[in-house]
């Protein structure tokens, strides 16, 4: 290429990007979060896929997650009752969010607190939940990443590599929560608009929706 | 509806989707709980698993109120990624089957459960809960 050829593309390129043009008609950092969440939903797929293909291969049996995350209050053990509970609180703390963002936008800034606090105390008791079952498996049940009493030993490194990873964006997800709520609380979106909650609720959402995909595939299935 | 002016919707179909969220949890937890086994339940679980995946995309994320362009960003290349399950579902069948007929790998044997490994009966598992507790 000629001298000028490799300026003439140079100054293409850059106004080609540097043109004053919107794909996206939503504020930047909505925009910016859905290709966060797009990402993530990549990752998560790929250890659900890891999931799915070991749990092909082995020949080995799977352990029986209806009995294993079987749970008794007095009684009878009654069957995966604690994750039943957990997907219940999650759902409830996605409608809470689901009305924190609409007060948002209604500039009810008291109720839009109160909601999001309501939704991280909610995500904040489905990671104690989940600390419980943890230390269940681990310390009664002798769960390993490597190996567990029940079946094949992939059971435990799946179990671990994705409850951990998401309970990791619940924990997350709910110091996000705290953080915007109390600044809507102090009034720093009066001027500024209440997108954060929308964008806040959109990755708390998204926390629920993967919870929606593990509850099926690793504890139903 | 503008996107400058944000998601504003009425409250009513927030709680609509809600306690649709809650009725379709309670049926998956059903079809555990019943003790469905086989073809049904992999039907009923993935058929609720999708509504419920798809009502929190649609309305709890607002996805269905969004512009074209940003809905395919959103849902466009997360497709690709049914070619990956596709793949490594027939990668996996496939192994598993040389595993079987290659190395002699029993395909049909059965999990332990905690109440295999902690003796059997309820009543020991609770014996056994008292002692920790003390």
């Amino acid at each position: 290429m000629s001298e000028a050829a490799i300026s003439e593309s140079n100054s293409t390129l850059v106004d080609d990007w540097s043109a004053d043009k919107q794909a996206y008609h939503v504020p930047w950092g909505k925009a910016m979060m859905w290709i966060f969440l797009v990402s993530d939903t990549f990752i998560f797929t790929c250890f659900l896929t890891s999931y799915l293909h070991v749990r092909l291969t082995t020949t080995e049996p799977w352990p029986l997650q209806s009995e294993i995350f079987a749970l008794s209050f007095g009684g009878d053990p009654i069957p995966l009752i604690l994750i039943a509970i957990m997907t219940f609180i999650l759902i409830t703390s996605s409608g809470t969010m689901a009305l924190a963002v609409n007060f948002g936008y209604r500039k009810d800034k008291v109720k839009t607190f109160w909601f999001m606090v309501a939704t991280a105390a909610f995500g904040a008791s489905f990671v104690g939940m989940q600390a419980f079952e943890w230390s269940k498996l681990i310390l009664e049940e002798g769960v390993r990443p490597w190996g567990n009493p029940f079946g094949a030993p992939q059971f435990g490194s799946i179990f671990f590599m994705i409850t951990g990873f998401h309970g990791l964006h619940v924990t997350a997800g709910v110091i996000y929560l705290l953080t915007v709520a109390f600044k809507v609380k102090k009034g720093h979106y009066d001027k500024k608009g209440y997108e954060i909650v929308e964008i806040a609720g959109l990755y708390w959402h998204f926390v629920d929706l993967v919870w929606v995909f593990i509850f099926a595939f690793f504890y139903l299935l | 509806m503008s996107a400058e002016a944000g998601q504003q919707h009425p409250l009513g179909i927030y709680y609509k989707i809600w306690i649709l969220l809650f009725v379709l949890s309670s049926f998956s937890y059903a079809v555990d709980f019943f003790e469905v086994q086989g073809g049904m339940r992999w039907a009923l679980v993935l058929l609720f698993m999708v509504l419920k995946a798809g009502f929190i995309v649609a309305i709890f994320m607002h996805v269905v109120w969004e512009r074209m362009a940003l809905v395919l960003t959103i849902l466009g290349p997360p497709v690709v990624l049914l070619l990956l399950i596709g793949l490594m579902s027939v990668e996996g069948f496939y192994i598993s089957g040389t595993r079987v007929q290659y190395m002699g790998q029993d395909p049909n044997q059965v999990a332990l459960t905690p109440s295999d490994l902690h003796g059997g009966g309820h009543g020991e598992e609770e014996e056994h809960a008292e002692e920790e507790a003390h």
